[in-house]
């Protein structure tokens, strides 16, 4: 098996050196990569959406299909794992089971200066990644990001006190609805373009709900509803997936 | 050898897809290989954002100031392609949510078999 296993990685590695050879010199502006649609990415996006970043601008306009169901995926994985986990077992895992009945979980021992630390943490953690979002078309950032930032926050507070004592406060019968809300908002808002007489996910059509505002800043609304949809979904099921994983799905104890 | 000449960073890619393939396959704890499909999945997007790189090109966001409504003299060369930067962003996040989808059902056949050895499992279904 290890001869064979390195038999096809040498065989992957030699055809990709091979392939490397014909490509453009790294870094340069004229690689075809770099051109064609690229070049009209970089100079109409600004003037199309008034968004200076230019990857929120690509992420939740030009490409708004890919996006949308990226964050289906995210949703998708998350609930996902909350059935794989929470399906009944087999019968070899009963079997074992009613032969050496599972030790009893002891409660972890509290620990003040590290409650204290991630009580400290926890608001500013939690208003960078609103920052992260609602800055997203001046800087880098974007619903993606801040949906890591807003759910490693509630990591941090599950790591720091228990998960029991997150979860009491922020339950799954409130972060898996978050999650599908998020999808709605972004679904939602395409349908309501559509309904409004343009394109799915064509913001101009939202310009009949706010007259007055140029075609260019509806489109960077737009892509603002969009992104708070994003981090919606991507915060909620980065704590889920936490949540689930560390307690084998039943949400008991945990690290 | 133009690769060794200019484009030396590619084998650095290749040499990181080589150590994820060879986990991926050689070994037989199914986490291990789960660290080899994300070292091969790293390689990948290393190599996508890579791509975007043109020398002497700022970060892909406009120097614009807050309210600014007029266009700047954008040039496509002093901006570095954004395109691969937007396709690895949502990569990324997906590539996390499917590790977890990877580490439950994991999870789930440690439940199951009482054991992350690919063999051992293989075993324990053919007996059973």
């Amino acid at each position: 098996m290890k001869k064979f296993a390195i038999l096809v990685t040498v065989l992957v590695g030699a055809i990709l050196v091979w392939g490397a050879t014909d490509f453009p010199q790294w870094g340069d502006p004229n690689s075809p990569a770099s051109t064609h649609v690229s070049d009209r990415y970089i100079t109409e996006a600004y003037s199309a959406s008034h968004v200076p970043n230019l990857v929120s601008a690509i992420l939740a306009d030009y490409r708004n299909f890919d996006t949308m169901f990226e964050t289906t995926v995210v949703f998708t994985a998350g609930t996902a794992i909350f059935l794989i986990l929470r399906l009944p077992l087999g019968p070899l895992a009963r079997r074992r089971n009613s032969k050496h009945p599972q030790a009893e979980r002891h409660p972890l021992p509290r620990d003040p200066i590290l409650e204290m630390a991630c009580r400290i943490l926890f608001p500013p953690t939690h208003l960078f990644g609103l920052y992260v979002l609602t800055h997203g078309h001046y800087s880098p950032g974007g619903g993606f990001q801040a949906g890591v930032i807003l759910g490693a926050s509630f990591i941090l507070l599950a790591i720091g006190f228990d998960l029991r004592a997150i979860l009491a406060r922020f339950p799954e019968g409130l972060f898996k609805p978050l999650a599908a809300l998020g999808v709605l908002l972004y679904v939602g808002l395409g349908v309501l373009c559509l309904l409004l007489g343009g394109n799915f996910l064509d913001y101009e059509a939202l310009r009949v709900l706010a007259p007055g505002i140029s075609s260019a800043m509806i489109r960077s609304h737009g892509i603002l509803i969009v992104e708070c949809g994003v981090t919606l979904t991507v915060g909620s099921v980065i704590f889920g997936i936490y949540a689930n994983l560390v307690s084998r799905g039943n949400h008991e104890g945990g690290l | 050898m133009s690769v060794i000449e200019h484009n030396f960073i590619y084998l650095f890619f290749v040499v990181l897809l080589m150590i994820g393939l060879y986990g991926a396959i050689a070994k037989v704890n199914l986490v291990k290989k789960l660290f080899g499909l994300t070292i091969f999945q790293t390689a990948i997007i290393l190599f996508y954002v890579s791509i975007g790189q043109k020398k002497g090109a700022a970060i892909p966001i406009l120097e614009v100031g807050h309210g600014h409504q007029a266009l700047p003299d954008v040039v496509a060369a002093h901006y570095i392609n954004p395109l691969p930067h937007v396709l690895m962003l949502t990569a990324i996040v997906v590539g996390v949510a499917t590790v977890g989808v990877a580490l439950a059902v994991i999870q789930r056949l440690y439940a199951e078999y009482g054991t992350v050895e690919e063999d051992e499992i293989l075993e324990k279904i053919v007996r059973s």
